[in-house]
C-alpha cells in the first residue's frame, strides 16, 4: 500500500456501489438496509439489491448459502443499484468467492480474517488461502480480525452467549463503512434502540460493536481515505425509504381510502410476494381484511366474494401462485367483478428461482386463461412507484369492472429507493359502479355506456337480488345464455372493455430523443438500469441518435406505441425474459421490425452489457 | 352498519327465481329446492340478505333457481367465495350448495380448512355418490365395485364418509338427512340457519339417471324407520317402525337392542348429546351403518371466524395511531428535501 502514510484523506465521490455479502445468518440484510436508510437521511439518492439464497439457513460457510446486499447512493441521480462495486465487504471465503468478480481492481475488499479457516476454505473450495496467495494484488484489502475483536470487546457484557456475541460482528462492518463515507452511526442506533428494547444486553453489545467498528475504522493506518458523498439533487419534499412490496401494499390502503371502500387482501405465502401480505395485515385499522388461506385458489376465490360483497379486493402471488390462480381469474372475468392480482414475478418455470428476479410471465398474465379472457395488465417498474401503479389498479378496476394484473418482481419488490411522500390528496379521483337502487330495466350486467363496465349490485341491496356465474350470460338480461350469437357478442364486448381502458391511460412518453437511430424500449422491473445505460450512451458516449421508452401499462398499450415506434430507424426491446413483451408488439404492429436483448439468469440486466449491445447495434 | 330494513314476510314464491329448473325429472335436487323455498319464510331475514354460492355440477345449479344473491362459480371453490362474502359482510346469511364430487374431491382441500375456522355458512352437501353432471363417473363416496362409465369393472377406490372427513376437520355441525324426507330437511334449514359456525348438512340425494336407488335400502318409505335413527337432542336414541329398538354402547362399540329383550328398558339406551364437545361418540354415531344415523348428530357452539377477525380489527383500530394513510406514509423515519 503506497498512500499508506497519508491518513484520513477525505474525497468527494458523486457514486458509491458497496456489497455485504455473508453467510445467510450473518445479518447482511440488516447491515446493508442500515447503511441505505442513513445514507437516505442524510439525503442521497439510492437503489438496493438484495440477493440472498432460498434456504434461510444454508449450512454455514456453503457457497450456495451466502447472502448479499448491495446498494448504491449518489450525490447524482441513481437508478438503479450499480453493477461494479467500490467496496465489497466479504464476512467469510464463500462470500469473497462467488462475488469478488464484481469488485473494481484496486478498490476496497473488507474481510473478516477470522472466518478464514481451513474448514471455511474448503467449504467455499478454496485450495489456498486467498489472503496469503497474492490473489488479491489488484485490490485493496482491509483485514480485520473482525470475530475476534467483537469478542474481545463484548467480554465485560454480562449475560451474552457465544451465538449472540457472533451475531454482533455484522456491526463492526457496517461501524467501519460507515466511518469510511462520512456516515454517523445516529440512525443505527436509534433503529437498535427500537428493535432491542426489550433486549438490554444484547442492545448494548450491538451499539457498542458498532462503535467499536467505526473507531477501529477511523485509527486503522489501512484505510487510508475516507469519502464524501453530498446530497442528491432531487424535488423538494419530504421523503422515504421504501421497499417495492411495502409501495405496493401502500398504493392498496390509498386507493382503499381514497374510493371509501374497505380493502380485503385474500393470499397465500410466497416468495417474493409475502412482504405485501405481512404489511397490509398490520393495517387493520383503515378497514382491511386480510385473509391468509389454505391455497392459491382459496385466496383468489376468497377475495372474488369479497368483490362480489362490495370490498375492494386484491390478491398477491408469484408465477407459480398465478397459475393455480388462473380458472378463478377466468370467473373474475367473465362476471365482471373488481379484482387486482399482483404477480410479483420471480425465475420460473414451476418453482424455479424463488429468490430470483425474471420478467417471464408477462405472457401467462396476457394469455394464461382458459377461453378469451383478456384483462388489464400493469406493471411497476421501480420500487417507489409501485406504489402509484397499484393505486392505478384500483382505480382501473373499479372503473372498468374487470381484473387488473399488476406485474412487480423480486427485483423491484425487495429493492428499496426514496419515495417522495403522496397522501391520497395527491392521487387521482376513483369512481365505482356500486348501484342503491333498481329502475325499471335493470339488470346486473347493464353498462356504463362509456367504460362499458356493468353496474355493481351488491348483497344486502333490496330488490337488485341477482345471479351471477361462470356460465355465459345474456347480454339484455343477465341471465345463463347458450345462444350463438349472444356468446360472440360477449366476447367482443368483454375485450372492447379493456380496449376502452387505452383512452384513459397515459400517453407514452420518450427520454433523451423523440426519433433518431435506435430506440431503447423496456418494460417492468428494468427500467433504472435501461434508463442509466440510454443516459451513458448519450453523456458518456455522446450518441445522440437514441431514444429509450418504458411501459407501464401494457394491456392495453398506450394509443401512441406504434407513433413513437416509427420515428426510430432501429427498435430493441430489452427483457429479463427470452422475449415475451416482442411478441406483443410484434402482433400488434406488424410494420416495425424489431430487435431484442435477452437475459434469463435470474439477475437483472447489468448497464455494461446494455451499452455494449446498443453501441454493436448502432455501429452496424 | 347496514341501516336495519324491516322484518319482510315471504312465501315460498318470493324465493323462486324466473329461470326455469334444468333438472331432471325425478331428481331428488327438486326436493331440496322446494324444500329451501319454504324454509327460507320461516328464518326471519331479508331476501336481500341471502346469497347461495356455488362451485361446479348438478346442486351447483341451485343458486340461479333461488331470487336471492347468487354466485354460481368453480369446481370446488364455492367455500373459498362464500368465506369472502361472509368476511366482508358478516349480516349476511350465507349458503352453498354442493355435491360430493364438488365437496369431497376438486374441493376438499376448502372443505375441510372451512370447518375448521367455522365461519357462520350453511353447506348443503348433495350426496348422490356419482359424477352426475358429466354423466356417469365414480365419485369419492362410490361404493367399492359400483360399475360407471369410468369403472366398467367396478370401482377400486374406497370411499369417503363426509360426516367423518368433517368431524375430524373440527365441524361443528353436523347433519344428515335423506332426499325424500322433505319435512325434516327443511327443520334441518334452519336449524343450519341458526347455528352460529359452519353447519354441514350431507343430503343422500338420489340421482335417477347414474346412481338410481343407491340409497333405497335406507330411504324406501318400507325400510326407513328400520334402517334410519332420527337423533334429536336430549332425547333417548330410539327408532324402528315400533319404536322398539334403541342404541347402547357397548365397551367401544354401538350396539342395537330391543327394548323388552334381555331385560333391556328405555331408560338404558343413549341419549343424545349433540352439544358434547367430545366428539367421539358423534364419530360414532357418524360411522354407523345400520341404523344410518340422520337429524342432527353434532352441534357445538363455538367462536365464529368472521367474530375474530371483527375482533382483531377492533383491538387494531384501538391501538393504532394511525387515523388515515397520511399518518402512516408520514410516521418514522422521513427527511426533508429543500
Amino acid at each position: 500500500m503506497k498512500n499508506q502514510n497519508i491518513k484520513n484523506e477525505l474525497k468527494e465521490l458523486e457514486e458509491v456501489v458497496i456489497r455485504f455479502v455473508g453467510d445467510s445468518g450473518d445479518g447482511m440484510q440488516l447491515t446493508g438496509s442500515q447503511f441505505s436508510d442513513t445514507s437516505a437521511m442524510i439525503g442521497n439518492d439510492i437503489a438496493t439489491f438484495p440477493n440472498y439464497p432460498a434456504e434461510i439457513r444454508a449450512p454455514q460457510g456453503s457457497l450456495y448459502g451466502v447472502s448479499g446486499f448491495q446498494v448504491h447512493i449518489g450525490s447524482i441521480e441513481v437508478s438503479n443499484p450499480g453493477e461494479r462495486l467500490d467496496l465489497l465487504v466479504a464476512m467469510n471465503p464463500a462470500g469473497l468467492k462467488t462475488n469478488l468478480d464484481a469488485l473494481k481492481p484496486g478498490h476496497a475488499l473488507i474481510v473478516d480474517t477470522d472466518a478464514f479457516t481451513k474448514k471455511n476454505l474448503e467449504k467455499a473450495r478454496y485450495e489456498k488461502n486467498p489472503l496469503e496467495d497474492g490473489s488479491l494484488d489488484n485490490y485493496r484489502v482491509i483485514k480485520v480480525t473482525m470475530s475476534s475483536l467483537t469478542k474481545e470487546a463484548l467480554k465485560e457484557i454480562k449475560g451474552l452467549d457465544n451465538k449472540s456475541i457472533a451475531r454482533c460482528k455484522n456491526m463492526f462492518a457496517l461501524g467501519m463503512v460507515y466511518w469510511m463515507y462520512s456516515r454517523t452511526t445516529k440512525h443505527t442506533i436509534e433503529f437498535l434502540e427500537s428493535k432491542f428494547k426489550n433486549k438490554p444486553e444484547i442492545l448494548e453489545a450491538n451499539i457498542k460493536i458498532l462503535k467499536t467498528g467505526y473507531n477501529y475504522a477511523n485509527t486503522l493506518e489501512l484505510i487510508p481515505t475516507s469519502y464524501k458523498i453530498l446530497p442528491a439533487k432531487m424535488k423538494p419534499g419530504t421523503y422515504r425509504m421504501l421497499m417495492g412490496n411495502t409501495a405496493t401494499a401502500w398504493g392498496f390502503l390509498a386507493a382503499s381510502e381514497k374510493s371509501g371502500l374497505g380493502l380485503f387482501l385474500g393470499s397465500y405465502p410466497i416468495t417474493p410476494a409475502s412482504d405485501i401480505l405481512h404489511e397490509l395485515v398490520k393495517h387493520d385499522q383503515f378497514g382491511v381484511t386480510s385473509f391468509q388461506a389454505e391455497d392459491e385458489i382459496a385466496s383468489i376465490t376468497a377475495a372474488i366474494g369479497a368483490a362480489f360483497a362490495g370490498k375492494l379486493a386484491i390478491t398477491t402471488t408469484s408465477g407459480p401462485g398465478m397459475a393455480l390462480k388462473a380458472e378463478a381469474l377466468g370467473l373474475a372475468m367473465i362476471i365482471e367483478l373488481p379484482l387486482v392480482v399482483v404477480n410479483v414475478q420471480r425465475g420460473g418455470p414451476s418453482t424455479g428461482l424463488p429468490t430470483k428476479t425474471e420478467q417471464s410471465d408477462l405472457l401467462q398474465a396476457m394469455y394464461g386463461r382458459s377461453g378469451e379472457s383478456p384483462l388489464i395488465v400493469i406493471a411497476a417498474s421501480t420500487p417507489s412507484n409501485s406504489f402509484y401503479y397499484a393505486y392505478m389498479a384500483c382505480k382501473l378496476t373499479l372503473e372498468f369492472m374487470t381484473p387488473v394484473i399488476l406485474l412487480s418482481d423480486g427485483y423491484i419488490a425487495n429493492g428499496s429507493a426514496p419515495w417522495k411522500i403522496k397522501t391520497v390528496d395527491d392521487l387521482p379521483e376513483i369512481k365505482n359502479h356500486l348501484i342503491k337502487e333498481k329502475n325499471d330495466q335493470w339488470h346486473a350486467y347493464q353498462r356504463d355506456e362509456q367504460t362499458l363496465a356493468r353496474t355493481w349490485a351488491i348483497p344486502g341491496t333490496p330488490g337488485l337480488e341477482h345471479r351471477v356465474g361462470g356460465l355465459e350470460k345474456d347480454s339484455k338480461s343477465g341471465n345463463v345464455s347458450y345462444n350463438p350469437q349472444n356468446h360472440e357478442f360477449m366476447t367482443k364486448l368483454r375485450a372492447e372493455k379493456i380496449n376502452r381502458v387505452q383512452q384513459v391511460i397515459p400517453k407514452l412518453e420518450t427520454e433523451f430523443s423523440e426519433s433518431g437511430d435506435l430506440l431503447v424500449v423496456g418494460w417492468g422491473g428494468t427500467y433504472g438500469v435501461l434508463q442509466a445505460a440510454v443516459k451513458e450512451m448519450k453523456e458518456v458516449i455522446g450518441c445522440d441518435q437514441i431514444g429509450f421508452v418504458h411501459f407501464n401499462y401494457i394491456n392495453p398499450l398506450p394509443i401512441n406505441t406504434e407513433e413513437i415506434f416509427k420515428n426510430f430507424k432501429k427498435v430493441i426491446v430489452c427483457e429479463l425474459n427470452s422475449g415475451q413483451m416482442v411478441k406483443i408488439l410484434k402482433s400488434n404492429f406488424n410494420q416495425i421490425e424489431f430487435l431484442q436483448y435477452n437475459k434469463i439468469q435470474g439477475l437483472p440486466f447489468a448497464k455494461s452489457e446494455l451499452v455494449q449491445e446498443f453501441k454493436r447495434i448502432l455501429e452496424k | 352498519m347496514k341501516p336495519i330494513t324491516p322484518q319482510k314476510k315471504y312465501t315460498n314464491k318470493d324465493f323462486t327465481s324466473n329461470q326455469e329448473v334444468r333438472w331432471c325429472p325425478g331428481c331428488e335436487d327438486y326436493v331440496i329446492l322446494s324444500a329451501m323455498q319454504k324454509a327460507l319464510p320461516e328464518i326471519g331475514v331479508n331476501k336481500e340478505d341471502i346469497v347461495f354460492v356455488s362451485g361446479i355440477g348438478c346442486s351447483s345449479r341451485f343458486p340461479y333457481y333461488m331470487d336471492t344473491y347468487g354466485v354460481h362459480s368453480i369446481h370446488g371453490r364455492a367455500p373459498g367465495i362464500a368465506t369472502g362474502i361472509k368476511l366482508s359482510n358478516p349480516d349476511l346469511s350465507v349458503w352453498i350448495t354442493t355435491g360430493d364430487g364438488d365437496a369431497m374431491s376438486i374441493g376438499g382441500n376448502h372443505f375441510i380448512h372451512t370447518l375448521r375456522r367455522n365461519p357462520d355458512l350453511n353447506i348443503l352437501l348433495f350426496n348422490n355418490e356419482i359424477y352426475g353432471l358429466t354423466k356417469g363417473q365414480f365419485s369419492p363416496t362410490s361404493k367399492l365395485g359400483l360399475k360407471t362409465k369410468s369403472s366398467p369393472f367396478g370401482n377400486i377406490q374406497d370411499s369417503l364418509s363426509p360426516g367423518e372427513l368433517a368431524l375430524g376437520a373440527q365441524a361443528r355441525f353436523f347433519a344428515r338427512v335423506a332426499g325424500n324426507s322433505p319435512k325434516e330437511m327443511m327443520r334441518l334449514f334452519i336449524e343450519a340457519h341458526q347455528f352460529k359456525g359452519t353447519s354441514l348438512i350431507e343430503i343422500l340425494q338420489n340421482c335417477v339417471i347414474f346412481n338410481d336407488g343407491c340409497f333405497d335400502h335406507i330411504t324406501n318409505r318400507s325400510v326407513k324407520q328400520d334402517r334410519q335413527i332420527y337423533l334429536e337432542h336430549g332425547k333417548p336414541m330410539i327408532f324402528g317402525k315400533e319404536r322398539d329398538k334403541g342404541l347402547i354402547l357397548k365397551g367401544l362399540k354401538l350396539e342395537v337392542v330391543e327394548i323388552g329383550e334381555n331385560g333391556c328398558k328405555e331408560e338404558d339406551l343413549l341419549v343424545h348429546d349433540a352439544k358434547e364437545k367430545d366428539p367421539t361418540l358423534h364419530q360414532m354415531l357418524v360411522r354407523l351403518q345400520n341404523p344410518l344415523a340422520t337429524g342432527i348428530i353434532r352441534s357445538v357452539e363455538d367462536e365464529t371466524f368472521e367474530d375474530r377477525v371483527t375482533e382483531i380489527s377492533r383491538q387494531q383500530r384501538e391501538r393504532s395511531k394511525f387515523k388515515n394513510t397520511s399518518d402512516l406514509f408520514y410516521a418514522g423515519e422521513t427527511y426533508e428535501v429543500s
